[in-house]
């Protein structure tokens, strides 16, 4: 899984997590327990943004026609 | 006339002679010519051959491969501006003006191409609002179509690591101008959408070429670029040009970004929003815990007053403060009494003082006794001559009783 969808499954967990706290039908101990969970998600969360570097990859095509990506840099005159 | 033993020329001597004069010549080296196009073929090696015309002239030109790649090619009879230099072609015994630049060759023509595709395709409905798709607010996974080399390129990698380094970014290099440029953009886009299907699934695919001249740009005009995108499983946005230069891929992308760079931004959230978008959200998650808090807090004390109101305990002080109530309303009454009781007394003492005796002679009246100090009360008790002692207020005297005169 790459960090992006990482990231984006956290932060979904984060959305959700804030939407049933403020359902309010949870006991107070499930509230109690969300609520450390959302914390420590926006801690990974922003772990994950302070570490971001981007992958770049180019897709190409194999004879046979399959695929394959390999990473790619930038030319050095760019 | 005799033939001179030197100065005697070959063909490629003189050719070479001559040309050396239109090499050196100013004019010739850069000239602008404007004529009509006629004889217009292009060879298997790319390379291009017409004719200029005027109205009693004629010239060759040529345009090699490299330079036909980046510009519109004309059609005979465009009327067109030529820019290039005359030089000989010694083989072919012929000058000939080598093109570098040609304005207006079919610009007619490719406006007409342009409208009428663009009408064929908003009547199929390619670029209806309906077929827009959303783009994510957060991708994971971005494609890119351009040329590798390219500005356009740097710009995009720079701005998604800039905002949103986290996202994966999958490139699939490609010319954007020329000739093979609608093909190799096709192939991309197609490569693109078998890696999202077959790989990684794809969140959107931005094509982008940086800004140029409505030639350079032709490509993103052409039909089977507006289909691909339009046929593009992943949505498309479309960077392409400046700010004013509208192609028929912009219309049928699900969206459309003036430049390379606000395609880029346009897919990628900002990094900073992001955090500041979920501190909210823990400060959103605080104020919901708060708020429970109280609430239970709230219930709590319910509680426990009603359990203080069915506890023993409360009962025997709910009774104690009955005793203590009764007691009071009693101390009450029994004071209320008293003091009716003491107001009584105090009326028969006054009256009692009014009927002291020395209250009585000082209104004027007094008690009449004989010597022995019996009170006289009723007139048998008294005969003519008795001897009676009178006394009034300040003291006492005495006084002989005659016989009354009314009674006689």
């Amino acid at each position: 899984m790459s960090d992006a969808a990482t990231f984006e499954a956290l932060y979904r967990e984060l959305e959700e997590a804030i939407r049933q706290l403020e359902a309010g039908d949870l006991s107070l101990e499930e509230s109690l327990t969300l609520y450390s969970r959302a914390t420590s998600l926006v801690e990974q969360c922003n772990a994950l943004l302070d570490q971001a570097e981007l992958r770049v990859r180019q897709v190409m095509a194999r004879p046979d026609g399959s695929l394959e990506a390999e990473p790619f840099a930038a030319s050095p005159t760019a | 006339m005799h033939m001179p033993s030197s100065n005697i020329y070959t063909v490629s001597q003189l050719t070479a002679y001559i040309k050396s004069l239109f090499v050196g010549d100013e004019v010739l080296a850069d000239v602008w010519l404007s004529g009509e196009v006629s004889g217009f073929t292009q060879a298997s090696s790319g390379h291009c051959y017409f004719t200029l015309k005027d109205a009693a002239a004629v010239i060759r030109a040529v345009i090699w491969r490299t330079q036909a790649a980046r510009m519109a090619l004309p059609r005979n009879g465009d009327a067109v501006v030529a820019h290039g230099y005359v030089s000989v072609y010694e083989q072919g015994g012929a000058y000939q003006l080598y093109v570098d630049y040609l304005e207006g060759a079919g610009a007619g023509q490719l406006w007409l191409e342009f409208e009428r595709l663009r009408a064929r395709l908003a009547a199929e409905g390619l670029f209806d609002e309906a077929r827009k798709r959303p783009l994510p607010s957060r991708p994971v996974r971005v494609g890119i179509v351009t040329s590798p080399t390219a500005a356009a390129l740097r710009d995009i990698l720079r701005t998604l690591s800039r905002r949103y380094a986290l996202v994966d970014v999958l490139l699939a290099p490609t010319a954007v101008q020329g000739a093979e440029a609608p093909a190799g953009i096709v192939a991309a886009l197609g490569l693109l959408n078998r890696w999202s299907a077959e790989r990684e699934p794809l969140d959107a695919i931005i094509v982008a070429r940086g800004g140029g001249s409505l030639e350079e740009l032709w490509a993103f005009n052409d039909e089977r670029v507006a289909r691909a995108i339009a046929a593009s499983a992943v949505p498309v946005i479309t960077g392409v040009g400046h700010e004013t230069d509208f192609t028929i891929a912009d219309f049928v992308a699900d969206l459309r970004a003036p430049t390379p760079t606000a395609a880029a931004t346009q897919v990628s959230p900002d990094e900073r929003d992001l955090r500041r978008a979920m501190a909210g959200l823990l400060a959103q998650a605080q104020r919901a815990l708060t708020g429970r808090l109280d609430a239970e807090r709230a219930r709590l004390a319910n509680q426990a007053q009603r359990l203080r109101r069915i506890s023993p305990a409360l009962r025997l002080a709910t009774d104690r403060q009955r005793v203590d109530d009764l007691a009071r309303r009693a101390g009450l009454a029994m004071a209320g009494r008293l003091r009716h009781e003491r107001e009584r007394l105090r009326s028969q003492h006054l009256r009692l003082i009014a009927l002291a005796p020395d209250r009585v002679l000082a209104r004027g009246y007094a008690i009449v006794s004989r010597p022995d100090g019996t009170v006289i009360r009723a007139v048998a008790q008294v005969t003519a001559g008795d001897r009676l002692r009178v006394r009034v207020a300040d003291g006492a005297f005495a006084v002989r009783a005659t016989p009354d005169e009314t009674e006689e």
